[in-house]
């Protein structure tokens, strides 16, 4: 068990949910590396976001237990989960409407301050000195997603796909292991969905990140990613690298439908 | 470097309340004020309490409140109680060993103190099991509480029950009541400029982005609606010691509770420049009207509706929307300095 944990940072062991009657996941089985760019692939209603859903927390899961870094983290709340090193973005972008680009940023670090509310009553020399590391780190995150200089516009306002790349920054302010990307490229033009696969590599790099990745473009999912898991009603159907995913026969049925 | 300013400007403040004050009590030279006014700029100072405080939890936080009378109630109850039955001993003991002055504010602070405590404790009992959840909860929580609570008071013979608190020694003035607006105007701002008022505003625009962010938004929300309750408790202490107004479970029904709310919607929710602006509206506006009486009895209120819904027509965001009043905006004015800073510091009161 041991030797597994070491390499892998997530581990999903025969996780079920179902909803009533419907089983949208069906006892899977998945592990992410370290370091893994792993791509979780299927057909429209497969089951990809509800997974994710279940690795944030937003969902308990029926049956099974999923470790993360060595520890269950199967019935725990969102944000604690969170504080543990998994971020995600969403599918349909969930930026905060009242807030700046910055302070967008800005409140995913809440949660590695340590001051108390107290401190920020009193307004002491704590308080001053986080906002102000707070704010520099933010900024700096900006700057990397070329964001910096729409710092102090409305979130919702940008551009799509500039909301897109903020909730990445988003999600890398609140310090992960873990990246969950939820369909980063959906709305992208070929040439943005091609910047995107370039900042999705060297945040891995630059951030030792591990990431995650429900894609529908199978460019992106193709060309970065380096383990490919394909799911259909809810059922893991293949594993492997993006080469051996286009050849196998039940991917290809899956997606183009049984003759 | 920032502890001697903070000194400062407490120590400035004060002694700006405490001169004025004096003016209000004993007039300045032959000049005396009108206590009809006095009592309406009073009344302002404990609105304003009222308002900024309910725009921590219904503003900030987006959760919706509509129980405020309800804290009020419990606050002013509970200060009272302590300076009818025990602050005068309190006041007496303090005033012989010290003087009569620092005694009589010991037993103020302790009476509010005490409401304040009160006030946030039954916040914590009706908030934890009700912010728990999303969605209309509180509202409906919020609303059951506050009438809970009259019906209590009613029944309690030591507070006057439906009497009112006649008992009640007038022991608020001009300078705690607007010591204490300052204090919740101060409070509530720092909350708002904080990391911890941007996670208020996750909480409000969206819940469940808010929590994959790492927010607890059910400690969140608690904490701040455990504030705003002790400091509507602080305005029910200081508006049941004042002169000739004591506390009446009648008047702290539900529609105190929206009176409080149409202040922070006609300012501006979620600003407290707003709310301070609204309280001090709704607090002149129905004086103001009275003449409109004159004519025709009951026409004042027939006009203050008429212009509260031709607001709410025509700007429905509230006068200030969420626009606030900072030193570094008050700055570029009057120095007439384009408001440049450097990218992260604009529209952000340091």
């Amino acid at each position: 068990m041991n030797g597994a944990a070491d390499s892998s940072l997530l581990q999903i062991r025969a996780v079920t949910k179902r909803f009533g009657g419907i089983t949208a996941v069906k006892t899977l089985t998945m592990d992410v590396t370290r370091g893994a760019l792993y791509g979780l692939i299927g057909p429209n209603g497969a089951g990809k976001t509800t997974v994710f859903n279940l690795l944030t927390g937003v969902y308990d899961t029926t049956e099974g237990e999923i470790r993360f870094d060595g520890a269950r983290i199967d019935g725990k709340k969102p944000y604690e989960i969170t504080r543990l090193g998994i971020a995600r973005t969403f599918q349909n972008i969930r930026l905060f409407p009242d807030l700046t680009v910055l302070e967008n940023v800005m409140a995913a670090r809440h949660l590695r301050t340590r001051q108390t509310l107290a401190d920020a009553i009193l307004g002491t020399a704590r308080h001053h000195r986080e906002e102000d590391e707070t704010r520099d780190r933010s900024l700096k995150l900006l700057k990397l997603f070329d964001l910096d200089r729409v710092a102090d516009e409305r979130s919702t306002s940008l551009p799509y796909g500039s909301q897109r790349r903020l909730e990445i920054a988003r999600a890398l302010a609140t310090d992960p292991k873990l990246l969950l990307l939820d369909e980063p490229a959906a709305g992208m033009n070929p040439q943005e969905a091609f910047d995107l696969m370039h900042l999705i590599r060297r945040l891995r790099d630059e951030f030792a990140l591990t990431i995650l990745l429900v894609e529908h473009n199978m460019k992106v999912v193709m060309g970065i990613c380096e383990t490919v898991q394909v799911i259909d009603y809810g059922e893991a159907i293949a594993l492997g690298t993006p080469a051996e995913i286009q050849r196998n026969p039940r991917v290809i049925e899956a997606y183009l439908g049984g003759a | 470097m920032r502890l001697p300013r903070k000194l400062l400007a407490i120590g400035l403040g004060t002694a700006v309340l405490v001169a004025l004050n004096q003016v209000f009590e004993h007039g300045f030279g032959n000049f005396q004020i009108n206590p009809y006014y006095a009592r309406i700029i009073n009344l302002i100072g404990i609105n304003v309490t009222l308002a900024v405080s309910l725009n921590l939890i219904n503003g900030l936080a987006g959760q919706f409140s509509i129980g405020h009378a309800g804290f009020m109630a419990v606050g002013g109850y509970t200060a009272t109680y302590f300076t009818v039955y025990h602050g005068q001993a309190l006041a007496a003991l303090a005033g012989s060993t010290l003087n009569d002055a620092v005694g009589g504010s010991l037993a103020m602070v302790v009476s509010l103190t005490l409401g304040a405590s009160a006030a946030a404790l039954a916040g914590l009992v009706v908030g934890i099991p009700s912010l728990r959840l999303r969605g209309d909860y509180l509202a409906i929580v919020t609303l059951g509480f506050s009438e809970i609570i009259r019906v209590l008071i009613l029944n309690i013979p030591a507070v006057g029950g439906a009497t009112g608190f006649t008992d009640a020694i007038p022991i608020t003035n001009f300078f705690w009541i607007f010591a204490m607006a300052m204090v919740t105007i101060v409070v509530v701002r720092n909350i708002a400029t904080s990391t911890f008022g941007h996670a208020l505003a996750t909480i409000r625009g969206d819940e469940i982005a808010a929590e994959a962010m790492g927010i607890n938004t059910t400690r969140h929300k608690v904490l701040a609606f455990v504030i705003s309750a002790a400091l509507a408790g602080v305005a029910g202490g200081l508006s049941g010691q004042l002169f000739a107004n004591p506390l009446n479970p009648q008047n702290l029904n539900f529609v105190k509770s929206i009176e409080v709310i149409v202040m922070i919607v006609l300012g501006g929710i979620g600003s407290i420049t707003g709310a301070t602006v609204g309280a001090t509206i709704l607090t002149v506006l129905p004086e103001a009207l009275r003449s409109f009486d004159r004519q025709f009895p009951g026409l004042r209120m027939v006009v203050y509706a008429l212009l509260l819904i031709l607001m709410m027509i025509f700007r429905p965001q509230g006068l200030l929307g969420r626009w606030e009043l900072t030193w570094s905006w008050l700055g570029s004015r009057l120095w007439r300095r384009p408001a440049a800073g450097p990218a992260g510091t604009a529209g952000l009161d340091r």
